[in-house]
């Protein structure tokens, strides 16, 4: 062997190269076979990348955390700073949530006495899974993030998510320990939702850029700038009124919403289990529509005003 | 022997470090940063990992590796299985033919290739995107993102010629 290296190297050099052009465009029609068969079989792809995506979760939610902290901080520091204008802003939105108050309790005793004479039968209630955003993925082309919290803390495929100031998304694929949730923004998002006052019925669409759209209206029916888009719980899976966003502009080129939950801002999101599973359709009601009758209250006070 | 055996193991951990740093590139590319409007264009570390490692240790970065990066770019990131992999492999498969045309030239050519190629790339990747839901994908977005993508690429490429300077210098 070390009497004559090159006579070997002369030999195995375009042996070797002619390989690795072949195992190069085996390797091409690989990747494009992958397309192709992600198109055809969703599902067994579908189960591919939540297996790969539970298995880097713990990477994932470990190096989130230092970056969480710090976010923490410079948020902490802004507060600081504003301190005194957010202190004006809150005082006038405690006046202003008073008198919402007072229409809300007027509204939740008369929902009482009629729900009584209804014999009206609460729904289920709402069961919370709070996870934690441990990756925003997918750039400009896929809008979708990934929780800490999977099956094994009860979170299943198609439940709303949701922050304090909205819907969130539809969790698209679970794992044992992470899960995706697809954001209303999506090309992918198709969500069933109730529109403005009359409560007019629309599906809304996302795609990809921050504003999200409505489609399939009815025809004759108005739309205006400043109209309260929720979710109208059509199609299982998501419960009644979650509040989705606010329609920003009417024109030839449609209705766009701007989603009330800010995709930056996410770091907890919670996971709405109300035991719907898409079949049978139940409204969920309970206390929870006490909030929202009353969340809806003062609106319609604000339109008689 | 037992020396020998330490070393090879010291040479062969300093190797396999171009693929294990493209593929935490692409791990870092998914971290939520909370800053306004970047998730959406987040620049595209491991594209800008795999042109480099092509260009100046290939054979450190097979094309193999290359496959793997784009699959986890893939499935973490959202996008339909393959189309990474695809682009990324084509990326590969451009610097290796170009060789000749980089070897020796100045920084800014380098930099003007990736732009080039990072282009062609990001429009890929925007129409197979747009093929596969058969939709068009909003485009502001993705351009913000190439743009981003060419302005961060002489930091981490600093980073990397420090990493082949320290780590790689002698393998």
């Amino acid at each position: 062997m070390k009497e004559n290296p090159r006579s070997i190297n002369r030999l195995a050099a375009p042996i070797k190269g002619l390989a690795q052009r072949f195992a190069f465009m085996a390797l091409v029609l690989t990747a494009f076979a992958l397309m192709l068969w992600g198109k055809v079989d969703v599902a067994t792809m579908e189960r591919a990348r939540t297996q790969v995506t539970d298995a880097v979760a713990p990477i994932l939610d470990v190096i989130s955390r230092p970056i969480d902290s710090i976010d923490l901080a410079i948020n902490r520091a802004h507060d600081i700073y504003a301190v005194h204008e957010q202190n004006v802003q809150l005082r006038k939105d405690r006046d202003r949530l008073l008198h919402w108050q007072a229409a809300a309790r007027r509204l939740e005793a008369e929902n009482k006495v009629l729900r009584s004479l209804l014999n009206f039968v609460p729904g289920a209630e709402a069961n919370f899974i709070t996870g934690r955003v441990i990756a925003d993925t997918g750039g400009a082309f896929i809008h979708s993030v990934i929780l800490n919290a999977g099956a094994r803390a009860g979170v299943r495929k198609g439940q709303a998510a949701v922050t304090g100031d909205g819907l969130v998304g539809r969790v698209a694929g679970v794992g044992t320990g992470s899960a995706r949730v697809l954001l209303i923004t999506d090309l992918n998002s198709r969500i069933p939702i109730l529109v403005g006052p009359e409560r007019t019925r629309a599906i809304m669409a996302g795609d990809n850029s921050e504003r999200t759209k409505l489609i399939h209206l009815p025809s004759g029916a108005t739309v205006e700038e400043g109209d309260r888009v929720v979710t109208s719980g059509h199609g299982g899976a998501f419960p009644v009124g979650l509040p989705v966003g606010v329609v920003v502009s009417v024109d030839d080129k449609g209705i766009s919403v701007q989603p009330l939950v800010n995709r930056n801002r996410l770091e907890y999101v919670r996971v709405l289990d109300y035991g719907l599973r898409g079949i049978i359709q139940v409204p969920p009601k309970g206390t929870d529509t006490v909030e929202k009758d009353a969340a809806a209250a003062p609106a319609a006070v604000g339109a008689q005003q | 022997m037992k020396r020998g055996f330490w070393n090879r193991l010291d040479i062969l951990t300093r190797q396999s470090t171009p693929f294990l740093l493209t593929l935490a590139l692409v791990i870092i590319n998914q971290l939520p940063l909370h800053i306004p409007g970047f998730s959406q264009v987040m620049p595209l570390l491991p594209l800008m990992a795999i042109y480099h490692w092509a260009m100046f240790r290939p054979e450190l970065m097979p094309a193999h590796a290359v496959f793997i990066v784009g699959l986890m770019q893939d499935v973490l990131s959202g996008t339909p299985v393959g189309i990474n992999a695809l682009v990324y492999l084509a990326v590969y498969g451009t610097v290796l033919s170009q060789e000749r045309f980089f070897s020796g030239k100045s920084f800014v050519v380098v930099w003007l290739g990736f732009g080039l190629i990072a282009a062609a790339a990001t429009v890929a990747v925007w129409a197979l995107v747009s093929a596969w839901y058969a939709a068009i994908v909003a485009p502001q977005a993705v351009i913000f993102q190439y743009l981003l993508t060419i302005g961060f690429f002489p930091v981490v490429v600093w980073v990397f010629l420090r990493w082949q300077r320290g780590v790689l210098g002698s393998v």
